[in-house]
This record gives C-alpha cells, sequence and structure tokens, in this order.
C-alpha cells in the first residue's frame, strides 16, 4: 500500500512519519502541500510541526492549501487520511474531524512521554490495537487543548468517535481527556500524541524493559495497510 | 484603495490562556482595578476601489471561514477605517 505524506511549510515530523511508514511495511511516498498530485497513494498522513509558523491559527493555512482539496475530496471517499499534531489541527480546520483545537489551558508548551488509551478500534488507523489498550507514545504540542461544544461533545461520546483519551494526566486541558478522534466512517482519524515517534526500539519513549524501547506507535501504520480503501 | 477592519474574539464560553497569562503580568500594574484580559485579533484588508454591500459581504464571508474558526472564535465586526 502507498502511504503518502503531506510535507507543509513549516512540517516537522514528515520524515518520521514516512520512516514509521516504511516500519510498518507500507511503502512511503511523499507529497507536496502545493500541487494538486496525490500521486496514486492509497492513504494520507498530515505530519506534525508547525506549518506556517501557526500564522492565522494552527492548521489553519494549510488547510486551505492546494493540495487539500483532493485530500478532502478523497477522505469524503473514504480514503484512509491520518492527522498527527498538526495534522490533527489542519483536520479539524478542514472539518474532516469535529472541535477545535486551542492553546494549552497552562499556557506552556508540554513534551512528555504520554500514556492513552485506544478508544476505538473500529477505524482504518487503529484497527490493529484492541478496545480499552494502553500505550504510550510522545506528546508535544502548544496548542493541543481538545474544545467543542456541549451538543457535539455528547455526539462525540455517543457515537464512539473519541479514538484515543489521555490517561493519568490531561497534558493540555483538553475537554473529556479527548486525545484523538474519528469521523463518521472511520477512515479519518486524527490525534496530538505523535505514534511516528514510537515506531523503533531506541527511539522510543522508555519502557519497564528497556530504554526507548517503545513502540506502541507502530500498529497505526500497520493498521491502515488492511484497511478497506472505499473510494 | 480604502481598508475594511475585520475584529475576531475567541468565543466568551472558552479559556483564553493568552488573555489569562496577560492579566496576571497585569495584576503587577497600577491599583489591581484590571481584572482581566481577553486577546483578539483584528485584521486590514486593503481593498481597490469602493467598500460596496458586495465586497462587504464576500469579506463576511472569508471572515466566517478563514479568518476566523466558528468552533473557537466569533468574528465580533466588519466596518470600513475611518
Amino acid at each position: 500500500m502507498r502511504v503518502g505524506v503531506i510535507t507543509f511549510p513549516g512540517s516537522l515530523d514528515d520524515r518520521d512519519a514516512l520512516r514509521a511508514i516504511a516500519l510498518g511495511g507500507g511503502e512511503p511516498v511523499s507529497l507536496w502541500h502545493g500541487e494538486h498530485d496525490l500521486k496514486g497513494v492509497d492513504a494520507i498522513v498530515l505530519p506534525g510541526g508547525f506549518s506556517y509558523g501557526d500564522y492565522l491559527r494552527c492548521g489553519a493555512i494549510a488547510a486551505h492549501s492546494p493540495i487539500m482539496s483532493e485530500v478532502i475530496a478523497e477522505a469524503n471517499k473514504g480514503m484512509p487520511v491520518l492527522g498527527i499534531c498538526n495534522g490533527f489541527q489542519i483536520l479539524v480546520e478542514a472539518h474532516l474531524l469535529a472541535g477545535g483545537l486551542i492553546r494549552n489551558d497552562h499556557g506552556t508548551f508540554i513534551r512528555r512521554d504520554q500514556k492513552v488509551r485506544v478508544e476505538n478500534v473500529e477505524t482504518a488507523w487503529t484497527n490493529k490495537y484492541t478496545v480499552g489498550q494502553e500505550i504510550t507514545v510522545p506528546l508535544k504540542n502548544g496548542e493541543g487543548g481538545f474544545i467543542a461544544d456541549d451538543e457535539t461533545l455528547k455526539q462525540l461520546e455517543g457515537d464512539g468517535l473519541v479514538a484515543f483519551r489521555y490517561l493519568e494526566v490531561n497534558p493540555n486541558g483538553s475537554l473529556n481527556d479527548i486525545a484523538g478522534l474519528r469521523n463518521a466512517r472511520g477512515n479519518v482519524v486524527g490525534l496530538m500524541p505523535h505514534p511516528e515517534h514510537a515506531v523503533e526500539p531506541g527511539f522510543g519513549p522508555d519502557t519497564t524493559e528497556r530504554m526507548q524501547s517503545g513502540v506502541d506507535g507502530l500498529a497505526v501504520f500497520q493498521s491502515v495497510l488492511t484497511a478497506t480503501v472505499l473510494s | 484603495m480604502a481598508t475594511v477592519i475585520v475584529d475576531v474574539m475567541p468565543k466568551e464560553v472558552l479559556l483564553d490562556p493568552a488573555g489569562k497569562a496577560t492579566a496576571r503580568a497585569l495584576q503587577r500594574f497600577g491599583d489591581g482595578q484590571i481584572t482581566d484580559v481577553r486577546i483578539g485579533k483584528r485584521f486590514e484588508l486593503i481593498v481597490d476601489g469602493e467598500i460596496t454591500p458586495k465586497l462587504l459581504e464576500h469579506i463576511g464571508e472569508i471572515a466566517k471561514d478563514v479568518l476566523s474558526n466558528e468552533v473557537i472564535e466569533d468574528v465580533v465586526s466588519i466596518r470600513a477605517a475611518d
């Protein structure tokens, strides 16, 4: 399966995402924000970083970049799309996922190895996990506070659209400890923590066995390989 | 050339961490009469020709779709500069 990663001006984790895709068994493909060419990919990752320096609002300018018209069209036809951190912010600004992301409630940037619970596994990006599985992946953001109005929040919870939830520590003031969301169809997933930074022994979070040996994020990139492409 | 000013504010129900941090800093100034701060954005759009109702309608759409995110912000005013 060919999985594309879009590089925007200010993307930081595009290379890590490409590597994670390869380690998961997919064929990574670099895509460029300024083109309209998806290069025949079967799935797309919007990587972390600070596209356009977070000017206007984080993810807002990237959500209107040329390639996003193709991404939105394909996502609406069922192509798997994953947004990580800034990519999640872009998906929210593109209205592919609900709610909004605002500055952390404590006002500072945070970087920590974060424990999260996988809440929903009926998605293109989480089907290799089990419901309730607890994983640890790095988190690093300044504007990761998830918010939505009461009605939207009720709908997200009622329809099982919360994909990941923070455990032990809510690192940014997100409502209901929401760390990641899915869309109704399950092909679009966004999350603030970084699964692509926990895919390779020696470079992941610490585990009880060994330093930096955590690879809990790898299943995200393995999940998409067996996801049904509906388009 | 004319200028249209668009003001955008974070929704009142939301915590505004930047405003809160600024409000705390302002406690060190004056006699404590300033109790809270909310920080928004002011956009100045420079336009060609006259400001017509049609142009303002167009700017209204841009303000809603691009300059603000209605989930977290409100467009509080759109007006011609003096």
